[in-house]
């Protein structure tokens, strides 16, 4: 397969299967070209909403369409939709019970050189803290295509936060395993897990390959889904391993590594490394430069990994 | 009988149930439970296409509380029009009640979880086009409280709904003229109203919206333009139909003491007495 944006999988998906599906509904606020809904908007012009720059009507309408049994996709750059529109996704989609799919393109540092206003580091944080409300980060091309494709008939609401660039696969094919709410084990190991979600799991398992030459053993996890996260995988690792290491694009405070440490602490005495942004509004640049200033890196990991080991000794 | 009498005479009965619900809760939204009272009573008693035993009937019309501070007028007609059973309507202000103190879906009839002002025209206007795309004929009516028209959302789906047609849209502002800090026009001006949904391409009317007999007929007469969504403006008392509760800001949430309820209850029951003897 191409390396592709996910944003692009997902529409390319989409529009494959809302020609079949005329209750398939596309969403956006002056972002068809963002998501790359412009094919989608020409060709199914009765199934495209355009809504202007207005993240809170958007995601209001779209859980108006879902009542009434349209299945809505409310698509835009999850900067916008995570924070401006947080209480139309906590009442009108989540209390309500309303099965939207949100789809927030362009996350975490997508956006790196456009300053804090563009970044979402805190989406994670804030969408699953709402019950009800499951969250998703898809890593590569592959699993964007399925979990579009399981999307549609799922009957929860979704919040769905993919990146703005082309990724390079970390699975094989189209015919993976992926289950809403399952984890999938990259790796076996018994010396260190590392846990990933979104772009970082292809840094996570370069990691784990490179320690794997060192004699270190990893496990590896793709937990696409952080909510509701997969609590049988995490604290098989945690048993299994002794040691976590998380890994996401996001704010250390209530991202993949809060959920991981949540869980984690009730039942075992395990430390759990969380990478990621730290509490402080982020450096600008290229998602590129912002991943190496921050170690979302495999070198990175490679040595947090390393020393976490040590100190474990 | 003479169907406006009827119609006159439930809208008593729910104003007596509504302040006995809220003085057992010992909370509740008293003015504003009462200023749409006889909006509620015509929409579900005279307009709305609605089936209680099929409460998600998808021919159905569908009303939003988009006010959902006025949620123990709207359980008291939504029990009165079968959806539930009465008595559920006691349980109201106890823990685990099914009716919470903003109307939730899981009580047959609600159509969304409201309680934040400014959401429910924008959901309202999602199922407006829904029924459009699929060429239904159901309505979708949306009653909001004036005080809730400075939340910049709503002026979000006024927009949406005029670019979209939505003919099949009726939203009903409860124009009581008085939110919990005081004179809506004292807190923030309000009353170009009609000019601002008229600019946005809406048509627009004003109504008595305690006169039963205007407000059916102009519900009735929806939609007035074709291909343009409808605001009807409802001038109402807040606090209607009890005199020392009647435009004061203070009864927004202010519960009736025992003595008050009592006092209360006796002016509401000459009311139905004096709609008997004038139908005789």
């Amino acid at each position: 397969m191409q390396h592709k944006p996910c944003r692009q999988i997902f529409t390319e998906t989409l529009l494959s299967l809302a020609r079949n599906d005329r209750d398939i509904i596309a969403v956006t606020t002056d972002a068809r070209g963002s998501v790359t809904l412009t094919g989608f908007a020409d060709e199914l012009p009765d199934q495209f909403i355009e809504l202007g720059i207005a993240e809170q009507n958007a995601l209001g309408i779209g859980a108006g369409l879902a009542a009434s049994g349209k299945k809505v996709f409310v698509c835009g750059p999850a900067c916008f939709y995570a924070a401006r529109g947080v209480e139309q996704i906590k009442l009108d989609i989540a209390y309500t019970g309303n099965p939207v799919k949100i789809i927030g393109v362009s996350g975490g540092v997508s956006y790196g050189a456009l300053g804090s206003s563009h970044h979402s580091l805190n989406d994670i944080a804030v969408m699953r803290s709402f019950p009800g409300l499951t969250v998703i980060l898809p890593c590569d091309n592959y699993q964007t295509r399925i979990m579009t494709e399981k999307l549609v008939d799922y009957i929860h609401p979704v919040f769905v936060r993919m990146g703005r660039a082309p990724v390079p696969d970390v699975y094989e094919s189209n015919n993976i395993n992926f289950e809403i709410g399952r984890a999938n084990i990259l790796m076996d190991g018994e010396d260190i897990a590392l846990i990933g979600t979104g772009e970082t799991v292809y840094h996570v398992l370069e990691a784990g390959k490179a320690l794997k030459q060192s004699g270190i053993h990893a496990s590896v996890i793709d937990m696409h889904t952080v909510k509701p996260i997969d609590s049988d995988v995490v604290l098989k690792a945690a048993r299994e391993t002794g040691v976590i290491i998380t890994v996401e694009e996001h704010s250390v405070l209530g991202g993949l590594g809060s959920s991981v440490s949540e869980l984690v602490s009730q039942y075992q005495s395990v430390p759990v490394r969380i990478l990621g942004f730290p509490d402080e509004w982020a450096a600008h640049g290229s998602p590129t430069e912002l991943f190496h200033h921050y170690g979302l890196t495999k070198e990175n990991i490679v040595k947090q990994a390393i020393k976490l080991l040590n100190e474990k000794k | 009988m003479d169907k406006i009498l009827s119609l006159k005479q439930k809208a008593v009965s729910i104003r007596k149930r509504t302040l006995q619900m809220i003085c057992d809760a010992k909370h509740g939204h008293t003015g504003g439970s009462l200023s749409c009272v006889d909006i509620l009573v015509t929409l579900y008693f005279e307009i709305l296409r609605y089936d209680p035993a099929n409460p998600k009937d998808p021919g159905r019309d569908r009303f939003i509380m988009s006010k959902g501070h006025s949620a123990e007028s709207y359980y008291c007609v939504l029990a009165e029009a079968g959806f539930f059973a009465r008595d559920i309507l006691n349980t109201y202000g106890k823990f685990n009640s099914p009716l919470a103190g903003h109307p939730v879906i899981k009580v047959p009839g609600v159509e969304l979880n409201s309680g934040s002002l400014g959401h429910g025209l924008s959901v309202g206007t999602g199922m407006a086009l829904a029924g459009k795309m699929d060429h239904k004929e159901y309505k979708v009516w949306v009653l909001m409280g004036d005080g809730e028209q400075a939340e910049g959302s709503v002026m979000e789906a006024v927009m949406a709904a005029s670019h979209y047609k939505l003919d099949n849209l009726v939203a009903i502002i409860d124009r009581n003229r008085l939110q919990i800090s005081g004179d809506t026009e004292m807190i923030m001006k309000l009353d170009s109203l009609a000019e601002r949904y008229g600019a946005f391409g809406w048509h627009t009317q004003e109504t008595d919206g305690n006169n039963i007999e205007e407000l059916i007929q102009i519900f009735r007469s929806m939609p007035v333009v074709p291909g343009i969504p409808h605001l009807i403006i409802a001038n109402t008392t807040k606090g209607k139909g009890i005199s020392f509760i009647e435009n004061q800001a203070g009864w927004h949430h202010k519960v009736p003491t025992p003595e008050q309820l009592e006092e209360a209850l006796k002016e509401l029951d000459l009311q139905m007495e004096n709609l008997s003897s004038d139908a005789t």
